[in-house]
């Protein structure tokens, strides 16, 4: 009775258990601290378990629809709305699900995590609120259907987003990082809002598969598309939009650097949902799919060579997380760039669709484990430095062993996960351009070299005089890394089942816009 | 049983369980190499002291290569690519904005007149 109703519910209970639970979280911190970690760390193992609930629902039954304030969840369209569904209603499918799966275990070790590693900092009433806030705003932007919606958890996603990366203050730079991504987050929600203003005064609608049903393509379709995709190229830091990126993941706290690559990734979804759902064949794919490969390119290029200078650990992955978005650009691009073509798409279309998007979760995982990492170090040694590091690997062992694993598994080297994403991306990008291809494994192989780098400066040489006395992080950090670690190998281990059950489906429903409308449409599966 | 291990990556596969048997003979291949090494080493003796030409051995702390050393010779070799792209990292948030616009005013461009 009550599993039933969790899983019928579960599109609304995985937003309002977190939701409810920012608001909770500061008042029982006036109670007692344990009691907050205990309501903060019990509302997201929730949220995380409904989420994972929903998103194997989905990829047993089809799209989930769930409609607010209706008789029926699947009632999309109400009786007298003259055939417009004008409610706000989720719309999960396959792909929507395979952001729930990130969200749900990255929010989940990331909250371990971040129990033991905030411990000793004021105001953690006010971090677990806009935590839960991010968290909120994430699987709201995946899963909604209506793209007005979709704006309002993008401004919760970036308001709570901005204060977290302003939260450890840090002389004014930290604050300084978050207006800057403010400003621009702002700017960028106002694009968006502009381009719903067109839809809605076009086709006087904001469900995004009505939207998609009546799309014509016209000069203003075409600035609003320009609108949404500019806009969400910049949220997700996509060369040369990217500047925010580096200073805001680095002067966020650890845990907030891991959830903001989510946040990051959700903006890619979104960019990804209005080019294949709401345009799909009705726009020049070529053109748009080439805009996503220069895009995707410059983002690789850019982003590592940036790297490799860098001296502050948490700036120079913050360089590889540009880089890495670099290849989901490039291997949906080249599915969007071919979407007119139905053997292209089969020879290779598909494959490189699916290599972008099982990049997405793969790299949710290491990145997120690396930042975890440069997070422990920083709790031990209170310094990003590189170059004031060394010898760490003799006293924080464990530390140690989940850098290598992130370390391995971004530079592409079997068998941890990013290895069978990248070599879906080479295969297939290489059939469409093989040029392409090559600079992608050019820029893996300087992906490795920088990660040697910080391997060195930061665990090997002797024991260092001035860190003689440091000992590894407390378990709960360690059991949040672990958690990510053990995803990384299992992806890297099991690539086909991960493939063929959670990105396949999600890759083919993002590419299949004629299914989404008849889901919403024809209410239900 | 292989369908389950083994990924299609279109024009071929990848078999990561393949790659663990593949690794896993070359560890044993290299400890059978390691235990045919010499058996007189005493670690913690004169035999493991570094030999510097006969200069006393520097502070452990003085002898760690850090980071700002690393890739010199390929920095160095990049510098015009890297003097060029570094300098348009200002932090300035005026920058960022006229990028943002600059490149959404050049794919209206591209869409609109491309198609």
């Amino acid at each position: 009775m009550i599993t039933s109703f969790i899983v019928e519910n579960s599109p609304a209970l995985m937003v309002i258990v977190p939701f409810i639970a920012a608001f909770v979280a500061p008042l029982t911190g006036r109670v007692a601290p344990a009691v907050r970690a205990w309501i903060v760390g019990g509302a997201m193992a929730i949220t995380s378990a409904i989420t994972l609930l929903l998103a194997s629902d989905v990829y047993a039954h089809g799209t989930r629809l769930y409609v607010f304030g209706a008789q029926a969840a699947t009632q999309t369209i109400a009786p007298d709305s003259g055939g417009i569904p004008v409610r706000i209603m989720f719309t999960v499918d396959p792909m929507s699900a395979l952001m729930l799966v990130i969200t749900a275990v990255l929010a989940f070790a990331v909250v371990l995590y971040s129990l033991t590693s905030e411990r000793d900092h004021t105001g953690l009433g006010s971090y677990y609120t806009l935590f839960l806030l991010m968290v909120t705003g994430i699987l709201g932007m995946v899963s909604t259907g209506d793209i007005f919606n979709f704006f309002v958890f993008l401004e919760i996603l970036s308001i709570a987003s901005a204060g977290l990366i302003a939260f450890r203050i840090d002389g004014g730079i930290a604050v300084e990082a978050a207006i800057k991504y403010f400003v621009l987050s702002t700017l960028g929600a106002l694009a968006v809002l502009i381009a719903i203003g067109i839809y809605y005064g076009q086709y006087n609608a904001l469900n995004m598969a009505l939207i998609a049903q009546r799309m014509q393509y016209t000069l203003l379709d075409q600035v609003a598309l320009v609108l949404i995709v500019a806009a969400l190229a910049m949220k997700c830091g996509a060369v040369p939009m990217h500047f925010w990126t580096p200073d805001a993941y680095s002067m966020a706290p650890s845990s907030i650097t891991a959830l903001l690559v989510v946040a990051s990734q959700a903006s890619l979804y979104g960019l990804f949902r209005a080019v294949f759902t709401l345009y799909n064949v009705t726009l020049n794919a070529a053109c748009i799919g080439w805009l996503l490969i220069v895009l995707g390119v410059l983002s690789m290029v850019v982003g590592v060579t940036m790297a490799i200078p860098q001296k502050n650990v948490k700036r120079l992955m913050a360089y590889h997380a540009i880089s890495q978005t670099g290849y989901m650009l490039l291997g949906v691009g080249v599915g969007l760039a071919v979407l007119g073509n139905q053997s292209f798409l089969s020879a290779f279309g598909y494959v490189a669709m699916e290599g972008g998007i099982f990049h997405i979760i793969n790299h949710a995982m290491y990145k997120g484990l690396l930042f975890l990492t440069a997070g422990a170090i920083f709790f031990r040694i209170g310094t990003y430095d590189l170059n004031r590091m060394g010898g760490l690997g003799h006293s924080m062992k464990w530390t140690m062993v989940f850098f290598i694993i992130g370390a391995l598994a971004i530079a592409g080297i079997p068998p941890f996960n990013g290895y069978a994403s990248k070599l879906m991306i080479y295969e297939s990008v290489f059939a469409f351009n093989p040029i392409l291809s090559v600079i992608a494994m050019v820029v893996s192989i300087l992906t490795l070299a920088s990660f040697v780098k910080v391997f060195h400066s930061i665990f090997m040489g002797p024991v260092l005089p001035e860190y003689k006395d440091v000992k590894e992080v407390p378990r709960p950090m360690l059991i949040g890394m672990g958690i990510l670690a053990l995803v990384v190998i299992a992806f890297g281990l099991f690539p086909s089942i991960v493939v063929d059950t959670l990105v396949a489906p999600a890759a083919h429903a993002l590419a299949d816009q004629g299914m989404y409308i008849a889901t919403v449409i024809g209410g239900g599966a | 049983m292989d369908a389950l291990f083994t990924l299609d990556t279109g024009a071929g596969f990848w078999n990561p369980l393949l790659w663990v048997l593949g690794a896993a003979v070359a560890g044993v291949i290299a400890l059978v190499l390691y235990s045919l090494g010499r058996r007189d080493y005493k670690p913690g003796t004169a035999q493991a002291e570094p030999f510097l030409s006969g200069n006393p051995e520097p502070e452990k702390g003085l002898v760690h290569v850090r980071a700002g050393n690393l890739y010199w010779g390929f920095l160095d070799a990049m510098e015009g690519y890297y003097s060029s792209i570094v300098s348009l990292h200002t932090g300035d948030l005026h920058d960022y904005v006229l990028w943002y616009l600059g490149v959404s005013a050049l794919f209206l461009i591209v869409v609109v007149i491309i198609g």
